[in-house]
């Protein structure tokens, strides 16, 4: 992935159709009742990368996830995903649109009134014509590819936190999306589970031959995996490049963030 | 300025509930005529909404029937119609207590049950994760819960006429006196099929309002714990008072004002 390059002369109100780009957030402005999350926010993403957002809590990164699969809309501007503008598609066009879109959840949110075999085989049922028998070894195999043998008649309750991670990820990409969108996929796991989930985020890019959009704000796994980062702040991105240019930015409040410091423009 | 202000916000909030709850309704009926129905899960909330509450809809609509016959059996006698009260029971129950009950009885059971399982769902993201399946969560969660109380509400009705009469009967015979014979004589010479039609189209209808306010109410919880505690209340108090209101509207139109 080394020779991709940020998308400098990508404009505003392209409509994401750039070969390059598999999906557009195009001056982006959105709030929660009378606070603005995001406002004129705009962020490509690479087809084939891994774009990890990177920013506050709280700042809005898992609004530009739900934006992408258009569980959000937006109140001003557009969201382009292979080229259609999802912000004005139906609800029941959205609803099959987002089979080509795999979301893995914080908590994963898998059905616990379901085993974690019927939860990875349902976008099968729903989206595909494959037998019964058909749908059960391609669950069971996206399962042994996340490292999860012999979990399928198991129930989510009866998992622990990096399982149920890993189980959220084969369900998102049992129907083999064209992206994968993952939600804080690290956040409170021990480092050798976040290493491992890494390791599988970066594995599943490859298998699905896909783009992946990261939240998160494991740095380390970041930089493990990132091919671009783009930094949220105060609803917009004021910062976006390959892995090595946004480490070796100059802007403090990139800097800040990255060292994790409490002295900076970011108040504390 | 502020009462202008309350009313005029509380009236907004109003018609967004009534416009939302009738989508949901809209969408969900939409999926039932195409019949993209999830049989198995149908059939299991058939079991867990409505076969899971038969003894308590047994047991308050024994109590019911022995109560009205007890209120009214020694009165009745008293003034020499002791033969017209297992009519007297009969018609309440088939008419009124038996659907109106079953109801209540399942709108404090299950609607809270529906509100709570899919509120529940909201706040750890199980619904939004539905929707990144692309699957519709009013076909997946709304439709089999419609389908069983529309099933499964008439049936528990049926039940509640019969085990009211029944209780009825006992208590009359007991301390009014009144026969058995007499008893169901009575209630053969007052209720038709057309009675019992009519309370089952009843029982139809209240079961719509609790699957799709339940449903409702839990689709759009937030907030958290307290926010499932709310939409819960929130499905029992608005599903007890349509009931209510519907019960006349309906008693109107299908009897017509009449007495017979």
């Amino acid at each position: 992935m080394t020779d991709l390059r940020p998308l400098e002369d990508a404009q505003d109100g392209d409509t994401g159709q750039d070969d390059r780009l598999i999906a557009r957030v195009d001056n982006v402005t959105m709030r929660y009742g009378d606070k603005i999350v995001l406002e004129d926010c705009s962020l490509d993403v690479v087809k084939g990368a891994i774009t990890c957002v990177i920013g506050l809590s709280g700042a809005g990164k898992s609004t530009i996830l739900r934006l992408l699969n258009g569980l959000r809309r937006p109140e001003r501007g557009h969201v382009y995903v292979k080229g259609f503008d999802i912000c004005h598609m139906p609800e029941r066009e959205l609803i099959d649109f987002r089979s080509a879109i795999g979301f893995a959840f914080q908590f994963a949110a898998l059905l616990d009134s379901m085993t974690v075999g019927e939860n990875v085989a349902l976008p099968l049922h729903e989206h595909t014509r494959m037998s019964a028998e058909e749908i059960g070894e391609t669950a069971e195999a996206t399962l042994d590819s996340v490292g999860l043998e012999n979990t399928y008649n198991m129930f989510p309750s009866e998992l622990s936190g990096g399982m149920l991670k890993r189980a959220g990820f084969a369900r998102a990409v049992v129907t083999n999306p064209d992206i994968v969108l993952y939600d804080e996929p690290t956040t409170g796991l021990d480092p050798i589970i976040t290493n491992l989930l890494t390791d599988t985020i970066k594995h599943l890019r490859t298998k699905l031959n896909g783009t992946a959009v990261v939240i998160s704000h494991d740095l380390h796994s970041i930089y493990m995996m990132a091919d671009y980062i783009a930094m949220l702040y105060e609803g917009a991105i004021i910062a976006y490049g390959p892995t090595d240019e946004i480490r070796r930015s100059t802007n403090p409040i990139v800097q800040q963030f990255l060292q994790g410091s409490e002295v900076g423009p970011i108040p504390v | 300025m502020k009462l202008f202000e309350d009313f005029g916000k509380g009236t907004i909030e109003f018609f967004e509930y009534a416009g939302g709850l009738t989508e949901l309704g809209e969408e969900t009926l939409s999926f039932v005529a195409k019949l993209r129905i999830r049989l198995t899960e149908t059939v299991l909330q058939c079991y867990l909404l409505g076969v899971q509450s038969l003894v308590i809809v047994l047991l308050t609509s024994l109590f019911t029937g022995m109560v009205f016959s007890l209120e009214s059996a020694a009165q009745a006698v008293k003034y020499g119609v002791g033969t017209l009260v297992g009519g007297a029971v009969a018609y309440t129950s088939v008419r009124e207590l038996g659907p109106m009950l079953s109801a209540v009885v399942v709108a404090g059971r299950v609607g809270a049950a529906i509100a709570a399982e899919l509120g529940s769902m909201v706040i750890t993201e199980q619904i939004e994760a539905l929707q990144s399946l692309g699957l519709a969560p009013a076909r997946f969660l709304v439709v089999p819960r419609l389908l069983a109380l529309i099933i499964m509400l008439p049936l528990l009705a049926i039940f509640a006429d019969v085990v009211s009469i029944l209780g009825g009967m006992w208590i009359a015979q007991t301390y009014a006196h009144i026969s058995y014979e007499t008893f169901m004589s009575s209630v053969r010479q007052t209720i038709g099929f057309d009675d019992v039609t009519r309370g089952l189209v009843k029982s139809v209808v209240f079961g719509i309002i609790i699957a799709l306010i339940g449903s409702y109410q839990g689709l759009r919880t937030r907030g958290g714990a307290a926010g499932v505690g709310a939409a819960t209340t929130g499905a029992v108090v608005i599903s007890i008072i349509l009931i209510f209101i519907s019960n006349f509207v309906l008693s109107y139109i299908l009897y017509g004002g009449s007495t017979g």
